[in-house]
């Protein structure tokens, strides 16, 4: 496995402890952890948002060395706000994810392959929280990014696109061989779609290992406070959320 | 902006221009039949002025607003609700009338400071992306104290002459400028509008989130500070030169962005354009009014602006605005 992203000593204020990690190529990274445990720290951090310390390396790049025009290239970011504050068709608010230049075919293409030619004329801000997130999704993978951060992309999709996107996300993670980290609270989405699961915690990381291994271990109701019964999840008995640790 | 939309703006700026120097016609045309080196002096020393501030005044508070609408993502943000115009008009009374630096030089660098402190304050006060009515009160609560300050400014004045003196400037007006306070006020303007046009992408990446633009590599601190100083520039030395002229800069961004397809960046240059028509329009228009007398100009926009911002705010809703 490649790794084509390393992150060397990554902290973020008092949010996110120093933190090392590498991203393989072609496959799909998924961070999961309760409220307040460091997930959006941390791909904000990768993301070089919020004047994170460390060094990010991305295929032996550094972000911060491109110009905006081309980082776009390099890495994209999807917040976890579906917010639009202006009225852009579903075509100009995707078209933003590409370097200026590029031309409109690159978008129509790309909307016809997500299934969202139906939108792309439409006030993005009129739609849907969820048809608003495919958008904002397509934005994300419109420059062909190497390394994709994504903050619960499938929060606000109904069932279907929840494993249509996946699906999708993992293809195409595949295909062009770029790395990827997602932030999700479902653990079985997770289960199902990620390659290799990191577990956070009161800022740092716990525990980083293959779905299978770190869902059936006792890491899950450690730090969720949750255990796996007959039809699913259910709180640990005798844990109250009060006796959770504190948030960093 | 379509080609075909950019140029039919800039043919009506040109004709607005040339009836600007022309209109009215008949004393220009028995000044020629009598003195031509008189007439051909009228154009250029009391209406090419006036086009010219018109020209440039519009143009930059167009630009100003799309940027400080793109920059606060707000479709109601302008120079005067933010308080800017109200600043600078502060700023240029407290140097000419308490300092006694009547020079223009001295009024212009007190109203880009004046400008600049209450976008400033506007920042501090309602946050950078702010609920609209935040945004709002924090934008009144600036004018009204400025708007305070600036009375009190002319109270206190040494020269008793001072408010009468102030009141026509205050009211905003392109009236009786010389071609070199013209100059003043445009060179600077041309600056801001050049500059701001150049954060047009920047400012497109903000509809995206701050997270976004900053993961995208653009300094979201660094953007708040060319945005706040350019737009203080701008508008500050324009309101040192003609006084304070309000709505234009509410109003130009919002018909802008019908032509940049909603890009609150890409709609800098289209704001310009609208801008710079709605005064030189309006400024037309007061030469017609049946007073007997021209009607200031700040009076004209604020008549024609004001019921156009309520009827934003009660029946269009913000998002049909937008």
């Amino acid at each position: 496995m490649t790794a084509i992203v390393t992150g060397e000593a990554l902290a973020l204020e008092h949010r996110l402890l120093p933190t090392n990690l590498t991203l393989e190529a072609g496959r799909v990274t998924c961070l999961i952890g309760p409220n307040g445990s460091g997930k959006t720290s941390l791909l904000h951090a990768l993301a070089g948002i919020g004047r994170p310390e460390g060094r990010v390396l991305i295929e032996g790049l550094e972000p911060r060395s491109l110009p905006p025009a081309m980082r776009c290239t390099l890495l994209s970011f999807l917040p976890a706000s579906r917010d639009i504050a202006w009225p852009l068709t579903g075509r100009d608010l995707v078209a933003l994810g590409l370097p200026p230049g590029n031309p409109a075919t690159a978008v129509d293409a790309l909307l016809e392959k997500l299934d969202l030619g139906g939108i792309a004329d439409r006030r993005a801000d009129r739609l849907s929280t969820g048809e608003r997130s495919r958008l904002l999704i397509a934005r994300a993978l419109a420059a062909r990014p190497r390394l994709l951060l994504l903050d619960e992309p499938t929060a606000n999709l109904d069932p279907l696109w929840q494993l249509l996107l996946t699906d999708q996300l993992r293809e195409r993670v595949r295909r062009e061989g770029c790395a990827m980290l997602v932030a999700l609270h479902d653990l079985e989405l997770a289960r199902s779609f990620a390659d290799r699961l990191l577990i956070m915690n009161e800022g740092r990381i716990e525990a980083d290992g293959t779905p299978a291994e770190l869902l059936a271990g006792d890491h899950i109701p450690r730090v969720f406070g949750i255990e796996r019964a007959a039809d699913g999840w259910r709180p640990v008995p005798r844990f109250r959320p009060a006796d959770r640790p504190p948030s960093p | 902006m379509t080609r075909p939309a950019a140029a039919g703006l800039g043919a009506a700026i040109l004709l607005l221009i040339l009836l600007s120097l022309l209109a009215p016609w008949a004393p220009i045309r028995d000044l020629m039949a009598r003195d031509s080196t008189l007439a051909a002096e009228i154009l250029i020393q009391l209406r090419l002025p006036r086009a010219i501030l018109a020209l440039f005044y519009g143009a930059v508070l167009g630009a100003s607003g799309a940027a400080i609408q793109a920059l606060f993502a707000n479709p109601l943000a302008s120079p005067d609700l933010t308080g800017t115009t109200s600043g600078a008009a502060l700023g240029a009374v407290a140097t000419a009338y308490l300092a006694g630096i009547a020079s223009p030089f001295a009024m212009a660098f007190g109203a880009v400071a004046g400008a600049g402190a209450a976008l400033a304050l506007l920042l501090l006060l309602a946050g950078p992306r702010a609920e609209t009515a935040t945004f709002l009160l924090a934008g009144v609560a600036i004018s009204a104290l400025a708007g305070a300050l600036t009375t009190l400014a002319l109270a206190l004045a040494p020269s008793p002459f001072a408010f009468y003196d102030a009141f026509e400037w205050l009211m905003g007006s392109l009236v009786d400028r010389s071609l070199r306070e013209a100059l003043f006020a445009a060179v600077p303007a041309g600056f801001a509008i050049l500059f701001l046009l150049r954060l047009r992408r920047p400012l497109d990446m903000l509809a995206l989130g701050e997270e976004v633009a900053q993961s995208l590599g653009h300094d979201i601190a660094r953007l708040r500070l060319q945005v706040v100083c350019l737009t203080a520039l701008g508008v500050g030395s324009c309101v040192a030169v003609c006084g304070a002229i309000g709505f234009v800069g509410l109003v130009a961004p919002i018909f802008a962005r019908r032509l940049s397809h909603g890009h609150p960046g890409r709609a800098i240059g289209p704001a310009c354009l609208v801008g710079a028509l709605l005064l030189l329009a309006s400024d037309l228009l007061t030469r017609s009014a049946p007073l007997g007398r021209p009607l200031p100009i700040g009076v004209l926009t604020a008549l024609l602006g004001a019921p156009f911002f309520l009827w934003l705010v009660v029946h269009m809703r913000w998002r049909f605005v937008r």
